[in-house]
């Protein structure tokens, strides 16, 4: 299983939050909005200057920063939808 | 017995569209004590009932990270006679259940709501509300906010509970054997510190230990003197460590998760997929956030938003204002001319009226945010923005306080200042708030309109977008340094949620425009109502000693016989009038001022006559134009009509377009109006408000003089 970093995504690309590291603050404000391990989303995309990042999930769309997002690793899910 | 509700919930979950309905117009806001969070209150008539209702702030968690966290939860510990209604969003329910699940944790009586199920069936989820109510063992109730239905279901189950036998529901969740033990362990603890039982409960204090809440460690620790708690929870965290690579924290937040999981499973039904359930608002994404479309909406949306406050805005602004100067008149009429009818007319009327001019202005404007923010598409232009105001130490939700504010000109850093009330974290909000002021509101435009006119002529419009362009530059390079400096430290985190799109209700704009409305009068009426009359006083006193008076009655006297019987006679009689009004403004307090703080303001080319008009500016930005009038003896000057001051300013050999350019520089810059600083007050506090005042004049004078200066250097060198 090979871990990516968020940031690292593509638009249109999907996956799952394996991990969150970063600060206990930013750890705990990333999974009050419903991203944590095991999580399923989809990269939406990215705002006009590519940053921040839009993801879809199952029920809400949610938007972070680049430099949050590196806080989160994620197991790419191979092919399109 | 009277019974006492609170509203909690998620942001986005329809929370105070349901207050909205419980309380139509029977409300208030008001600000928790010592925070700025917004505290809405309101009276529930039902049955013959008047019922409480605290609308707490959305928050996603009770962490207590954040302050709406944290004035929530502290609520609820101080409020404990309350019944909570958690209004949870049936689309999205699992998300929403994280928070429910953690009132239940802490024992409060509670009542889900579960909103929008109109929307979760046309987005085709089911959900199965009596076995939600039977597996988390409390009661459920289907509401529709928008459309007020639920509340009859909502009272019936309030009815239901006695608060006063109420112990608390039970509700334990399983975090697996090796916390449940631990949490067990601590509770017997806790339960011998009374200074952390008088006020939360044991069971869950311990947990909330487990989970490194900062409120909780610092009580618990400083009534444990063994430190006993403070091993324990060293042990489970290298055991934990150990056995599962994560913290005791981590894993309760997923064994709550999983919990969640479990209860949706059983309880809701998917019958489509989740593509298909959002593709209005991902179609609606795709071109509103698109890298090409998304800006050029979003600046499509910034001109409707202005053109429409105006278009809309100037017709009742014109009725005030007939309307004031209609009293105005007719107080002229009635009371005696002297000192209590100028105190009437030019200190109150025209004081107050002034600031109620705003009133229509403010209203659309906060029509239409209220409406873009309820719609969802706020959300988008922080999104799409947040990369350009990071850069500055701000948040992309900054970028309406600073479009309101004069962002384009003709803006008002009043409703800009209270705008930022969208900026949940603190350091932005007061580093938005502080600089916003200084873009180009619409009262500084009639100044920039008169010196451009009469020393750039032709080139004038540029000047004008330079001057704009200078206002941005200025506000986001002292929010930069602001953010360096003073208010410096990391950005608060920006994570967020991007709402579905939804069509907001009237009921709710309205509601939230007239409360704006309502705020801003009040002040009006107090504590403006005051300072107009300081500042009417300075204008006026000290009277010129009668010697003085005579000399000038004595010069009109010769006046009219020099030129009785021609057709000069009346302007040459307004001339020596206008004499008088001078001499009158340059013997009071400002003049005098004005006068004494002449040997610093030279340093930027400013006389007495200009730091007249700049003190009385602080009034009011449009009252510098017919301020300078006076003091140039032209009596008081129309701002929409400045030809013979421009002619003036023009004929004065001291004012040329370097002195033009450092006095715009300094109108741009310097403290806001006192209605801002007052408004400032109310949203950060006295001291910063202060601050905004001091450091923006600093700043103002420091730019000017160094142009003058410079400038001057390069014209005799």
């Amino acid at each position: 299983m090979v871990l990516v970093c968020l940031r690292q995504m593509e638009k249109n690309s999907h996956g799952t939050i394996k991990k969150i590291n970063g600060s206990r603050e930013m750890e705990r404000r990333i999974r009050d909005l419903g991203l944590f391990p095991g999580v399923k989303f989809k990269v939406e995309g990215r705002a006009p200057l590519k940053d921040p990042v839009a993801l879809r999930l199952d029920n809400c769309k949610i938007t972070l920063r680049n430099n949050e997002a590196d806080n989160i690793m994620v197991e790419p899910e191979g092919g399109e939808s | 017995m009277s019974i006492s509700l609170a509203l909690a919930g998620n942001p986005n979950s329809g929370k105070t569209t349901l207050f909205n309905a419980l309380t139509g117009a029977r409300q208030h806001v008001g600000n928790y004590p010592g925070v700025t969070v917004e505290k809405r209150e309101g009276n529930w008539v039902i049955n013959g009932k008047t019922l409480k209702v605290t609308d707490l702030p959305g928050t996603y968690s009770l962490t207590a990270y954040s302050l709406e966290e944290k004035v929530a939860r502290d609520y609820l510990l101080e409020n404990r006679s309350s019944v909570v209604v958690d209004i949870l969003d049936a689309t999205n329910l699992e998300r929403h259940l994280f928070l429910a699940v953690q009132f239940m944790e802490l024992g409060v009586p509670l009542i889900l709501a579960v909103n929008m199920m109109d929307e979760a069936e046309s987005s085709g989820i089911e959900i199965d509300i009596k076995l939600l109510a039977s597996l988390l063992n409390i009661p459920v109730v289907p509401t529709i906010a928008r459309e007020g239905k639920g509340k009859k279901e909502i009272f019936e189950e309030l009815e239901k509970f006695d608060i006063s036998t109420f112990k608390g529901s039970g509700f334990e969740i399983s975090y697996g054997e090796l916390i449940d033990e631990e949490i067990l362990e601590l509770e017997k603890l806790i339960n011998g510190f009374s200074s952390v039982i008088q006020k939360y409960p044991s069971r869950w204090a311990a947990i909330k230990y487990l989970e490194e809440d900062p409120e909780i460690l610092k009580i618990v620790d400083k009534a444990d003197f063994k430190g006993e708690a403070k091993k324990r929870l060293e042990d489970l965290k290298n055991k934990t460590r150990n056995l599962f690579d994560m913290d005791p924290e981590t894993i309760i937040s997923d064994k709550r998760y999983g919990y969640i999981s479990g209860i949706v499973r059983q309880a809701v039904r998917y019958k489509k997929e989740s593509a298909d359930r959002h593709k209005m608002t991902d179609k609606i994404d795709a071109v509103l956030t698109h890298s090409i479309t998304g800006p050029v909406f979003m600046a499509l949306v910034f001109y409707i938003l202005f053109k429409a406050t105006f278009a809309f805005g100037e017709i009742p602004m014109g009725w005030l204002e007939s309307f004031f100067g209609f009293t105005g008149d007719v107080v002229t009429k009635i009371v005696p001319e002297g000192l209590l009818q100028s105190l009437i007319v030019s200190g109150i009327i025209d004081g107050v009226g002034g600031v109620l001019g705003f009133v229509p202005l403010i209203a659309i404007m906060f029509f239409m945010i209220s409406f873009l923010e309820d719609a969802g598409y706020m959300a988008r232009m922080a999104y799409m923005l947040d990369r350009v105001f990071r850069t500055f130490g701000l948040h992309g939700a900054s970028v309406m306080p600073f479009i309101i504010s004069g962002g384009i000109p003709g803006g008002c850093a009043v409703p800009g200042v209270m705008a930022a009330r969208t900026l949940k974290s603190r350091k932005e909000r007061i580093a938005t708030i502080l600089t916003a002021p200084l873009l180009m509101c619409g009262a500084k435009v009639p100044v920039f309109v008169l010196l451009c006119g009469a020393f750039f002529g032709e080139k004038a419009a540029m000047a004008m977008f330079w001057l704009t362009m200078g206002g941005w530059a200025a506000a986001l390079l002292s929010a930069k340094l602001l953010r360096s400096t003073l208010i410096k430290g990391e950005s608060t985190p920006f994570i967020m949620e991007l709402p579905p799109y939804r069509m907001p209700t009237l009921k709710g704009v309205l509601l939230h425009t007239w409360e704006r409305a309502k705020q801003y009068i009040k002040k009006a009426g107090t504590f403006i109502l005051a300072i107009s009359i300081v500042i009417w006083a300075m204008m006026t006193f000290p009277q010129l000693s009668d010697q003085e008076v005579s000399k000038y009655e004595q010069i009109k006297q010769n006046v009219s016989v020099e030129y009785e019987g021609t057709q000069e006679l009346d302007a040459k009689l307004l001339e020596a009038d206008n004499l008088l009004r001078q001499a009158e403004l340059k013997n009071s307090i400002a003049g005098r001022l004005g006068t004494a703080i002449t040997p610093v303001t030279e340093l930027a080319g400013f006389d007495w006559k200009t730091n007249i008009a700049l003190i009385g500016g602080f009034a009011a930005k449009e009252v510098i134009v017919s301020t300078l009038g006076t003091a140039y003896s032209l009596g008081e000057t129309d701002p929409d009509a400045p030809e013979a001051l421009s002619d003036k300013l023009i004929n004065d050999p001291d004012f040329d377009y370097i002195t033009a350019i450092s006095l715009m520089i300094f109108v741009l810059l310097y403290a806001p109006c006192f209605v801002t600083v007052v408004a400032t007050a109310k949203e950060i506090g006295w001291k910063w408000a202060m601050f905004g005042v001091i450091s923006n004049t600093v700043l103002a004078f420091g730019l000017s003089a160094a142009f003058y200066q410079t400038a001057r250097l390069g014209i005799f060198s």
